[in-house]
């Protein structure tokens, strides 16, 4: 039955979607910890950072968006795991439908609820003094950017979904993905930290993807840095859908 | 205990562990085709157990279990397609209005104008005043009768419904019941488990006592009734009930039964 995927994908993400509208109160608690950090960071922390950078809102920018992800992505955990615990997953289980489907809706369900959190946040920094002359093409690739790493996340979150015992174990994993951009070239620039605390920096995902958006909102030529970022995108995805889809056959078995 | 030649539901040989727990260990029954049938047990027996099996949600070990003449293990998806499982926990969305919920199953459903199919349920179910409100707002037998409901859509021919009655006051109960006793009556095979005994012997067709993973009796009321030796004392005019045969049959080891009648109870 699984001619009806697209089909079945559609209605399901159409109801999830009805639980973010109508509970906006998920995006408000995601976007609102990223924009107090980054009004903490501009407004008491930013004059004693130097950062090599006239705009600081600007600088720090991208580290907020994905923190903002990193915070969204763990209502999708929440969900799903709701869902099991309620019953209704059995339900769709046991019907004619294409069971994938139930997996691929809270998918793109995270997908348009972080899509609001970031525009929110974006708007905040253009209030908080947040300009950038780039055309469309650089804004189109820093939401790509964005995307990929909203859906790799996302599928980390499907895993904590399915395999949490509890409403809080099912979102407390995402604590350790919202404290990363910390350890990074977020905030601060890399070459201010010790030894093994800076190579960390330098080697985590965060770094790159933080270093392109950077470069990309600044009409900056962008290196290496982009082609490390996707491939840590993309890494990150593979993985985890893969073990998602373990923890999902395992779950149904 | 043959029935029909077609039975709606056909487990034989069903057996599960779970680790190192036997919780099925044999089964054998056969439901006829627009009959209601109640599995009766303990909590622990294995009712759910059985029905996650006949709904493709769970794997036998061994055996084998055919449900609309499709075997389980090997036909899941027009299993499927011939059921409907309301299962021990009303599974409604809480966030959306009892017509979405309805629209929704119907949609999943790929029915034509899931609209009018919900207003239709909402009217048979006395839920027509409820409809346009979030189900987290339904008292918990407004809950259970759109779960019902739900699991109509599609009109599948075997419907299991799973302890439709525990932790209901005795008003939604009597309303769960009233609507299994529709379903019947309009030709659905009704599977039911339920650790009420009066429910069994108000509702069922036909009783399977489910004891320590195996059927230990299945037959009619009336036939469950004739096992029990009668009565030692002359001077007792009491019919043996149900309850006393589940026990005797079971042992004294079996769990507490509210077995108090739910007539005339308010809200």
């Amino acid at each position: 039955m699984t001619n009806h995927f697209f089909g079945d994908t559609a209605v399901l993400t159409g109801r999830s979607l009805k639980h973010v509208t109508r509970s906006l109160d998920t995006i408000l608690t995601t976007v609102v910890t990223p924009i107090a950090m980054m009004l903490l960071f501009v407004y008491v922390f930013g004059g004693a950072i130097s950062a090599g950078t006239d705009s600081y809102v600007a600088y720090l920018l991208p580290g907020i968006l994905l923190i903002t992800i990193a915070s969204g992505i763990a209502y999708t955990a929440y969900r799903l795991f709701l869902d099991l615990q309620g019953g209704i997953f059995e339900r769709f289980h046991s019907m004619p439908i294409a069971r994938s489907a139930v997996l691929w809706a809270h998918v793109l369900t995270s997908l348009v609820a972080n899509l609001i959190s970031l525009l929110v946040v974006v708007l905040v920094a253009l209030l908080m003094g947040f300009r950038s002359g780039v055309g469309v093409l650089a804004w189109l690739a820093v939401t790509g950017i964005l995307i990929l790493f909203t859906v790799a996340l996302t599928w980390l979150a499907v895993i904590a979904g399915l395999s949490a015992k509890t409403v809080d174990g099912a979102s407390a994993f995402s604590y350790p993905l919202i404290f990363l951009p910390f350890i990074s070239s977020a905030f601060v620039p890399t070459e201010t930290m010790p030894g093994p605390v800076r190579w960390f920096a330098e080697n985590q995902p965060v770094t790159s993807i933080v270093n392109s958006i950077r470069d990309l909102l600044a009409g900056q030529p962008v290196g290496a840095d982009l082609w490390i970022a996707l491939a840590w995108c993309v890494g990150i995805l593979v993985v985890a859908y893969a073990l998602a889809i373990v923890t999902y056959r395992r779950k149904i078995s | 205990m043959t029935l029909t030649a077609d039975p709606a539901v056909r487990v034989h040989g069903l057996t599960k562990a779970f680790g190192e727990v036997d919780v099925l260990r044999g089964v054998d029954f056969d439901v006829a085709r627009g009959s209601i049938f109640a599995l009766l047990g303990s909590n622990g027996a294995g009712k759910t157990t059985i029905v996650r099996i006949l709904a493709t949600l769970l794997k036998a070990d061994a055996g084998g279990a055919e449900v609309n003449g499709f075997e389980v293990a090997t036909r899941a998806a027009e299993v499927r397609a011939s059921i409907s499982l309301t299962g021990q926990f009303a599974a409604v969305d809480e966030i959306l209005t009892g017509r979405e919920n309805l629209i929704l199953i119907a949609r999943l459903r790929h029915l034509r104008d899931p609209g009018a199919i919900a207003d239709a349920l909402l009217k048979r179910f006395a839920l027509t005043e409820a409809g346009l409100r979030r189900v987290a707002t339904y008292s918990g037998g407004m809950r259970r009768r759109l779960d019902i409901a739900m699991s109509l859509i599609g009109d599948p021919p075997v419907i299991f419904l799973d302890e439709p009655t525990t932790g209901l006051d005795p008003q939604a109960r009597l309303e769960v019941w009233q609507a299994v006793r529709e379903l019947a009556a309009g030709g659905t095979t009704v599977l039911l488990t339920t650790q009420y005994l009066d429910e069994a012997e108000q509702l069922a067709d036909r009783i399977a006592i489910l004891h320590e993973g195996r059927i230990i009796v299945n037959g009619a009321l009336a036939e469950l009734k004739a096992l029990l030796p009668p009565a030692t004392v002359e001077y007792v005019e009491k019919q043996p009930t149900l309850e006393d045969v589940f026990l005797a049959i079971v042992g004294a080891d079996g769990p507490a039964v509210d077995g108090s009648s739910s007539e005339s109870k308010e809200l």
